[in-house]
């Protein structure tokens, strides 16, 4: 098969990425719907197990499937894919098993978190309004990327459609919550970024060592509450962050 | 009895590698790995083992070594300059490094990341299921003075062997096949990225390495606020300020910056080695020519094993017999001390 040249139309679609990916795409942009979709699709593809698959992922509102190009052709890929597609309606899809609901304190603006002013004034709010609407619902997990155990979370009200910057940011810290394009990114791990810095937490989301080293799973969703910087001080000997959870029923 | 290799020195950027990993990038984690994976295809035919061994990748500068036993080994990648025991060692060969011998590696000559590999593998303990370290993920750590890598067991006893270096370590020609971002750049911006060499920026890391346009940048259309996507090694994302980024082994899995294209596997080498201010020019291929290029790279490197020559035979190493056996009283003996780390 042929790469897209034009822009997609019609979702679900199947485009080529790179030499050895295919990528399953459920929207455009990003719904609620569509990231359930990709979820399921993904686990399904993965129970299909097929030769030649190397590697299988989610996004937010898609699923890469990567494979040996040499040995398994495009065209039997695309196929195989399609129709596993027109099993059944994946925007319907149940949500992942086991989901859990965390609350993670943060300071928000101050030193630690110094691009609270400028997001919210993107966003057409002052810093409490901004603060406010940032903690006054649950987000969820839409996927996990970017970085080790790294949670992409929304959505966010529509205010918060805001572009990310035209420069990078050379170091945003482990810990940082950034928001742009009505998501919110949670840092696993220092990291170069685009997105706005807002927040600062003491959570440690990848933990090499531990049983299980990666804290959030997608489907999970998160409320944040304002912290002091005193208070997240004192949160950083514990590698959860002072964060709990409790079982979505 | 398995043999210790000890550090005495390491350069800032000399890490354990292996081919990467799977099945993490769900997790946030990319497959990893060493930055020229054709340097690993050729270690493990001089040393005639599987190319699942870890290796010593050494970023621009080496280090010293010493080894508890004789062991083989073999050096790839970029040419740095390498001696035993002051004796210079000929780049992309084989040699046997006697026990209690100090194996000194410089820095690179050409290109960016040389390898040096052991017989039977370096055997550190395996984290999430790969050897390769991960720095930017907290998985291991770069190597230090002072630090002891346990070695596998070696099946084999060849060594004095070398292959012909390649062209990818100064630049050159990049493939690249259409991504299904292509289409938010205009259409102008793509026949430019083709028609004008990209330099390589002096910022450069396993995650990704940094492209100056000689003209002005590349615009997507309504760029900054494309939705995060899946991104892989060999994908080159534009940044806002219109900059090209080579997505590199240790990227990072879900990216919003658009990409333009994404570079053809055999040829990320190239980009990896590209000495800072090395130009390199793109040119985009159609997915049927990408996947035959890939299908004559994979059969051309299952060949090494066949193309190894003996150094014996090599004129280049008839040199070093005069300078070393024959004439040494003429040489000052400090002529690589410049290069040492």
């Amino acid at each position: 098969m042929k790469p897209l040249e034009n822009k997609p139309s019609a979702f679900p679609i199947i485009q080529t990425a790179g030499v050895d990916g295919m990528l399953v795409s459920f929207d455009g942009t990003l719904s609620e719907p569509a990231n359930r979709a990709a979820l399921a699709f993904r686990a399904a593809v993965g129970a299909e197990a097929w030769d030649g698959i190397t590697e299988i992922s989610s996004s937010l509102v898609s699923v890469c499937v990567r494979f040996d190009p040499l040995h398994l052709p495009h065209a039997q890929l695309q196929t195989w894919l399609a129709a596993l597609l027109n099993s059944r309606d994946w925007y319907q899809a149940d949500l992942p098993e086991g989901r859990r609901l965390w609350r993670i304190p943060t300071v928000f603006g101050t030193d630690r978190a110094p691009q609270l002013a400028e997001a919210a004034e993107l966003a057409g709010l002052n810093e409490a309004e901004a603060i406010r609407s940032l903690t006054e619902t649950p987000v969820r997990v839409q996927t996990i990327g970017f970085a080790p155990g790294q949670p992409y979370l929304g959505e966010l009200p529509e205010a918060w459609n805001i572009p990310r910057q035209s420069q990078l940011t050379q170091t945003i810290p482990q810990g940082a919550l950034a928001v742009a394009i009505r998501q919110m990114v949670l840092f696993s791990a220092a990291s170069p970024t685009g997105w706005r810095h807002v927040g600062q937490t003491a959570i440690q989301l990848f933990q090499p060592n531990a049983k299980d080293p990666f804290v959030l799973r997608p489907g999970d969703e998160v409320l944040f509450h304002s912290a002091s910087p005193e208070t997240l001080n004192t949160l950083r000997n514990d590698p959860m962050g002072g964060a709990t959870k409790e079982p979505i029923t | 009895m398995t043999a210790v290799l000890k550090i005495h020195r390491a350069g800032p950027g000399v890490t354990v590698q292996d081919l990467g990993r799977h099945g993490l990038v769900d997790m946030g984690i990319a497959r990893g790995g060493v930055a020229d994976r054709h340097a690993v295809s050729e270690g493990a035919a001089l040393l005639g083992q599987s190319t699942e061994n870890a290796v010593i990748e050494m970023m621009g500068l080496g280090g010293e070594f010493e080894a508890s036993e004789d062991v083989r080994i073999a050096l790839t990648g970029a040419p740095m300059r390498a001696q035993i025991d002051g004796t210079q060692l000929a780049w992309n060969a084989s040699h046997m490094l006697p026990a209690g011998a100090r194996l000194v590696i410089g820095a690179a000559l050409r290109g960016c990341y040389g390898y040096l590999h052991v017989g039977g593998g370096i055997a550190t303990k395996p984290l999430l299921g790969a050897r390769a370290t991960h720095v930017s993920a907290g998985l291991g750590a770069a190597l230090q003075a002072g630090d002891n890598l346990d070695l596998g067991e070696d099946n084999g006893t060849q060594t004095g062997d070398y292959l012909d270096e390649d062209d990818r370590f100064l630049g050159g020609p990049v493939r690249m096949v259409r991504s299904f971002q292509t289409h938010v750049f205009a259409d102008d911006d793509i026949t430019r990225f083709q028609a004008t060499p990209l330099k390589r920026d002096p910022r450069a890391n396993r995650m990704g390495v940094r492209l100056t346009p000689t003209g002005k940048g590349f615009q997507a259309a309504n760029g900054r606020n494309v939705l995060s996507e899946s991104i892989m090694p060999g994908d080159i994302q534009v940044t806002g300020d219109g900059t090209p980024f080579v997505l590199m082994a240790e990227c990072q899995t879900i990216g919003g910056y658009p990409r333009i294209g994404t570079v053809l596997p055999c040829d990320l080498p190239r980009v990896a080695q590209a000495p800072a201010g090395a130009e390199l020019w793109f040119r985009i291929v159609d997915l049927d020519e990408a996947i035959e290029i890939e299908r004559a790279d994979a059969a051309l490197r299952a060949t090494y094993g066949q193309q190894k020559k003996p150094l014996i035979r090599d004129p280049r190493t008839m040199g070093d017999l005069l300078s070393y056996n024959l004439i040494s009283g003429m040489i000052a003996g400090d002529e690589f001390d410049e290069e040492t780390v």
